[in-house]
């Protein structure tokens, strides 16, 4: 994806790129940190349709709805051909005892024998969580493994 | 009462009266520069309710407003920005230049006001208002389109353009002789060569002087540095705006931001107390007879900031309806323009009628801008509807659509 980095003198900096229909999509990140999240019109595309303010939290939930889809069709893709492997997205749940723990303290593997390949935190993807990944509440795991192990890992992450 | 009580009670009278003109230009989404012009005009020599006790503190006050002005327009850019904006920007800005300022100097020399009249008012037809332009790009969610960084690069030289311009303009206004204005000129514009390369180079420096955790000492550091430096250039022959707006620029990173925020409220205040002084100085009686030329300088400058902008905007391959726009927005002048006429007008070196028509202009200016910007879309829109069956398009700009289809742009 050709994503254009356009600075904007005394505002910020724009980054959009275009779509397969001719429209551009992207934000304009502001000096002080603020996000405009823009979308082109379709009948002109050199306007924008919304310029949408975002705070830091909102522009994160926007993009782990975004990147979230993705990111399990592309890991569910690569396991397709294994039977009996599946991918699931498990949520750590504010109230949830291992809010504040590391992910070796909830032994997942040990347990289930599912493995965590991601945790997606904030519009952000952590690939690879090591066992001294701290979860706070919000987190998103990406989890591979048989249908039984991730129902079990999703009890364990609301219930301990 | 005795003089002091008096005094403070002007003070607070105009300073409310100005909030409430403020709130009232907030609510009809206007800029607040023409009520303050108004406000000005309202209390000073010829006007309805006189002020005379507060001169002394407003005249101080009004120059600090003008540093403030330039510090915080300084601080919105780094040199390196500034660079590469005029490389990118500098034909557009040559167009803006030539379209912008001649009307001014032509109707300064048809009024026989001669060459530092025509020096002046060139100034004040050519500057658009950054300040309001930012704001309405913003109200209006423009930010993210195509053609906002042609009209920000385009603003970006121009106030460079005002860095070599106003200490020039202080040299000529200084009534020096040609060879003793043309050795001003140069030690200005070698003083602004330095200031530039030092502020690209060791821009850090400049801002560790001044920055300090603790907002006190900061606000003072800032506040104080940018006064000693306008003094120091205004000593030296190179206006004090300009000192302020070259410390502005050697100031960066996070400082020039913490800068900005703890300063803006300042600025907001001394700012309108500089353009209550500009129209307290004016006497409203003297409007009248400039009137027709401020309105003819207002149509014909307006229509060469729309082909500024509309040119500008086609070289960047930007859509008609984007052009337009670009246009539209640069057509606000404002803050600069009077900074320019109240530099003249207190050296005294030109025709009194002039802060009279380039306030009257400005008047109309800061008007006629964010309502320009405004309904520039639907009227560009309704012409190029009846234009466009005729017309084979031979530019990128899109064809009308018919709802619901998205047109395939060439990638």
């Amino acid at each position: 994806m050709n994503v254009e980095v356009t600075p904007l003198p005394g505002i910020g900096v724009r980054k959009d790129f275009g779509l397969a229909n001719g429209r551009r999509v992207g934000v304009v990140t502001h000096r002080d940190g603020k996000i405009d999240l823009i979308v082109s019109k379709s009948e002109d595309p050199d306007a924008c349709l919304a310029s949408l303010p975002l705070t830091a939290e909102e522009a994160g939930a926007l993009a782990n709805l975004l990147g979230a889809p993705q990111l399990v069709a592309q890991l569910t893709e690569e396991h397709r051909e294994l039977p009996g492997i599946n991918t699931r997205q498990l949520p750590v749940k504010t109230g949830s005892p291992f809010d504040g723990r590391t992910l070796g303290d909830a032994a997942i593997r040990t347990r289930t024998g599912v493995s965590v390949v991601a945790v997606m935190r904030a519009g952000q993807v952590n690939p690879s969580p090591t066992p001294d990944f701290t979860f706070t509440a919000g987190d998103l795991l990406v989890a591979v493994g048989t249908p039984k192990g991730l129902e079990a890992t999703a009890k364990i992450l609301q219930h301990g | 009462m005795d003089h002091t009580a008096l005094e403070l009670i002007e003070l607070g009278a105009v300073f409310f009266g100005l909030g409430v003109l403020g709130r009232l230009a907030g609510k009809i989404g206007m800029s607040p520069i023409p009520l303050y012009l108004i406000g000005g005009l309202f209390f000073g020599q010829g006007g309805v309710v006189p002020l005379g006790d507060i001169g002394s503190f407003t005249q101080l006050a009004s120059e600090i407003g003008v540093v403030l002005l330039l510090l915080l327009l300084g601080l919105e850019y780094s040199a390196a920005e500034l660079f590469t904006g005029l490389k990118r920007s500098w034909m557009a800005g040559l167009v803006d230049i030539v379209l912008n300022a001649a009307p001014g100097a032509i109707v300064a020399l048809l009024l026989g006001w001669g060459p530092i009249g025509a020096l002046v008012l060139a100034g004040v037809t050519y500057i658009s208002s950054s300040g309001i332009i930012a704001k309405v790009l913003g109200d209006l969610g423009r930010l993210g389109n195509r053609e906002t960084p042609v009209v920000l690069s385009v603003l970006v030289f121009e106030d460079l353009a005002m860095a070599m311009y106003l200490p020039i303009l202080t040299a000529v206004l200084g009534g020096v002789s040609f060879f003793g204005g043309l050795e001003a000129v140069g030690i200005s514009l070698a003083v602004i060569t330095v200031v530039l390369v030092v502020a690209l180079r060791f821009g850090r420096f400049v801002s560790a002087i001044v920055d300090s955790e603790d907002r006190e000492v900061f606000l003072l550091k800032v506040f104080g540095s940018a006064l000693l430096v306008a003094g120091l250039a205004s000593a030296m022959q190179v206006s004090a705006a300009v000192g302020a707006f070259l410390l502005g620029i050697a100031i960066s990173g996070s400082t020039a931001e913490n800068a900005t925020r703890m300063l803006e409220p300042l600025r907001d205040l001394f700012a309108a107390v500089f353009f209550v002084v500009f129209g307290l100085n004016t006497n409203p009686a003297s409007i009248p007879p400039v009137l027709v030329w401020a309105v003819v300088l207002a149509v014909v400058t307006t229509m060469t900031k729309v082909a500024t902008g509309w040119w500008a905007a086609r070289r960047a391959d930007i859509g008609r309806l984007g052009r337009a726009r670009a246009g539209a927005a640069l057509v606000a002048r404002g803050e600069f323009s009077i900074v320019i006429a109240g530099l003249a007008v207190s050296a005294g070196a030109v025709d009194g009628r002039l802060a009279a028509l380039a306030t009257a202009y400005v008047l109309l200016m800061a008007i006629l801008g964010p309502v320009a910007a405004r309904v520039v879309e639907p009227v560009a829109g309704a012409v190029q509807r009846r234009l466009a069956r005729p017309e084979p398009s031979a530019s990128p700009a899109p064809a009308p659509e018919t709802p619901g289809t998205d047109p395939t742009n060439t990638p």
